[in-house]
């Protein structure tokens, strides 16, 4: 009983980190920067998914369609205007203006759409169903599916097609690249625009299970990352399946240990983690070709 | 070469005298400042405007304001209006600790109010005793906020106190469910901290074993594996301590777990959306409060509701007064501030603080206040004024034991 409980809740919190940590991986590895603002993008998801289909009460497929949309406009702005101007200078200015751009967003967000917490209701987490004796809502069992299918996804088209393969060669070197007629420019951004589309995702998708307000992203921006990092940023399947790992340590230090010790075991295993594998579980060390 | 040295080294000197002067003479009008006299006198509020518990905020400001208008009305004290000025904390202590400072030394308040958040007034407690102002908790619960031992305390506090809340929450768990063996989900925060230790010593008082502890995070999705350990251990009625987005979240975890315990809750769901939040389950908590306008037959309370709803249009029914402790621990922390300050004479802290003492009666909208305040007690209201309530719709509704 308390394992099923505690394996179902650690799955469907890890697959919620994988989604998140995947929006890592996607900019890392087409320009080596990540977006720090991933949180607050999870959040815009969810707000926005919130005010077009709860509260205007769009359609929720054209709703959810509106949201993600927007929230891809948000990656290309933090690229363009919050990335770029410091990447292309050799600058690391872009760790603090990622983190700035995700405060605005919240605060703006804190303005706009309201103080209060609300609730964002989904037929998919009204009625429990019974797994293994322990109970939980159908979108818990989606989420890891959408997690490990989008997973999927990226490995296929970074791997297998020729834009993946463009993609890839933008971060190898990127004058060859750009000589080779692939628009580095575009590469970069459009990386950007997947990442916050994938945390937009994450966040329309945990909304029901939580409420919808305007600091929801922020503790999963850190653990999301956290996650990434354990997983090797390099690796798709790496990110989702630390998530995965990440959410299961959580929910079983909870259960067995007691929920004082949650944090401390959590961050423990993965500084344990990196300390024996430094490039994350999957990942592989960067190679600077001369 | 020398001697342009010497004269150089004399004006520096100077410089350096003068400086002292500057800084003397702004020191001199600084000490002087708040002896001349205002036109108003300036009452602070810090408490959440933004953020989850922002509803709390709108709440003491409503009462705060209704009060103030009524004592201006007639003529505010000894022919001085009363004013307010607010400032929001975010829930953040950092920021309530600064919001505080601003309050006294810019805008010389004769006194401030507290917000919901009890790590924000405890932080607040310690520059409140030492700048010998009145600090006038209206929300916050946590014992040690009055019971702070400074041997000049200047915290006083019309509001529940957890140690007697825990009290109650004790009792009525052993009189309605016959708990045998209650369990704790308690935030993870001083002002679950100030519970645990409260509602350890009100069941050792009665000999009841408890199953467990547990604590959470504010943002905490999932807390059914906290849950299990104290369903597993025995758990036949649950505590709750926690603001209402993470009350709601145990709500929601009980009911994906399919556990129907009682839940007896400190008065958390009460700052927002609980209902909302929560969804079908909500009705099953139910949690203290010290004041309800539904089903109150008290002489105030039709009075003020009507000049609420008088005040502020958006005020339609009941439901639009929730919180309503919010509002009535602050309508009468004013009208007792505004007392203290009248019997003082005075807007200097330590007169004030004198003057806290020496209120006899008011006849106030939770009771009627009889020598509130003593230099032991700094806390108005006791276990006899709470009130178990519970949520129907958006309405909090007292339940009859």
């Amino acid at each position: 009983m308390l394992i099923t409980a505690a394996i179902i809740s650690g799955i469907g919190l890890g697959s919620m980190y994988g989604l998140i940590a995947l929006g890592f991986h996607v900019t890392y590895v087409v320009s080596s920067t990540v977006n720090f603002s991933q949180g607050s993008a999870m959040m815009l998801g969810a707000v926005l998914g919130y005010t077009f289909g709860v509260r205007l009460q769009w359609p929720m497929p054209l709703a959810v369609l509106a949201a993600l949309m927007l929230c891809g406009l948000f990656g290309l702005a933090v690229e363009r205007m919050l990335v770029r101007p410091f990447a292309e200078r050799g600058s690391n200015g872009w760790l603090m203006a990622t983190v700035a751009g995700g405060i605005v967003l919240e605060n703006a967000t804190l303005f706009t759409f309201g103080k209060e917490p609300r609730s964002f209701p989904s037929w998919l987490a009204e009625k429990p169903v019974d797994v293994f004796g322990a109970g939980a809502y159908p979108l818990q069992l989606v989420i890891p599916l959408a997690g490990l299918g989008i997973a999927v996804v990226l490995h296929l088209v970074l791997h297998r097609t020729r834009i993946g393969k463009a993609l890839l060669a933008v971060v190898q070197n990127p004058d060859a690249a750009r000589l080779m007629g692939i628009d580095v420019r575009l590469a970069i951004a459009a990386s950007y625009a997947v990442s916050t589309v994938l945390a937009g995702i994450a966040g329309l998708l945990i909304a029901p299970l939580f409420s919808v307000h305007s600091e929801m992203g922020t503790l999963f921006g850190i653990k999301a990352f956290a996650v990434a990092i354990l997983g090797g940023l390099t690796s798709a399947w790496g990110v989702m399946l630390a998530g995965l790992a990440y959410g299961l340590i959580e929910a079983m230090a909870t259960a067995y240990l007691g929920s004082v010790y949650t944090q401390i075991v959590a961050f423990s295993v993965v500084i344990l983690a990196l300390t024996a594998m430094p490039n994350g579980l999957f990942g592989r060390a960067a190679v600077n070709k001369v | 070469m020398t001697s342009r040295l010497a004269s150089m080294s004399s004006f520096l000197r100077e410089r350096a005298t003068l400086r002292r002067l500057v800084v003397a003479a702004l020191a001199a009008a600084c000490l002087v400042g708040p002896a001349q006299a205002q036109e108003t006198i300036k009452l602070g509020l810090v408490a959440a405007m933004s953020g989850q518990s922002a509803k709390s905020g709108e709440a003491i400001v409503r009462g705060l304001s209704l009060a103030i208008d009524e004592i201006n009305a007639k003529g505010g004290i000894r022919g001085q209006k009363l004013e307010l000025v607010v400032r929001d904390d975010e829930s953040n202590p950092a920021k309530g600790v600064v919001a505080a400072r601003e309050l006294v030394q810019r805008e010389k308040v004769a006194a401030f109010f507290g917000g919901l958040d009890t790590p924000v007034s405890m932080a607040i407690v310690p520059f409140a005793n030492q700048a010998k102002v009145p600090f006038m908790g209206v929300w916050a619960a946590g014992t040690p906020i009055t019971r702070n031992g400074a041997p000049e305390n200047y915290v006083f506090r019309v509001s529940a106190v957890d140690d007697l809340v825990d009290v109650a929450l004790v009792d009525y768990a052993m009189k309605k469910y016959g708990a045998k063996k209650p369990g704790m989900m308690l935030i993870n925060n001083p002002w679950g901290e100030s519970n645990e230790k409260g509602l350890k010593a009100a069941l050792g008082a009665k000999t009841l074993p408890f199953a467990g502890v547990e604590k959470f995070e504010t943002n905490d999705i999932d807390v059914v594996p906290q849950l299990t350990r104290l369903k597993e251990a025995g758990t036949d009625v649950l505590f709750l301590v926690a603001n209402v987005a993470p009350s709601a979240q145990v709500v929601k975890s009980l009911d994906r777990m399919g556990w129907n315990v009682p839940i007896v809750s400190h008065w958390g769901p009460s700052g927002g959306r609980f209902s909302e939040l929560a969804g079908a389950s909500a009705p099953k908590v139910h949690f203290i409060q010290t004041f309800s306008f539904s089903g109150n037959a008290g002489p105030k309370a039709a009075a003020v509701l009507a000049a609420l709803k008088a005040k502020y249009p958006e005020i339609k029914s009941l439901g639009d007064v929730t919180p309503a402790v919010g509002i009535a621990n602050a309508y009468d922390a004013m009208h007792l501030t505004a007392m203290a300050i009248a019997l003082a004479g005075s807007t200097e802290g330590p007169k004030v603080r004198e003057g806290f003492y020496a209120i006899d009666k008011y006849q106030g909208l939770i009771k009627t206040y009889d020598k509130p305040f003593t230099p032991a007690n700094h806390d108005a209201l006791t276990a006899q004024d709470y009130i178990f309530t519970y949520f129907k719709g958006e309405e909090i509704l007292p339940l009859t034991n």
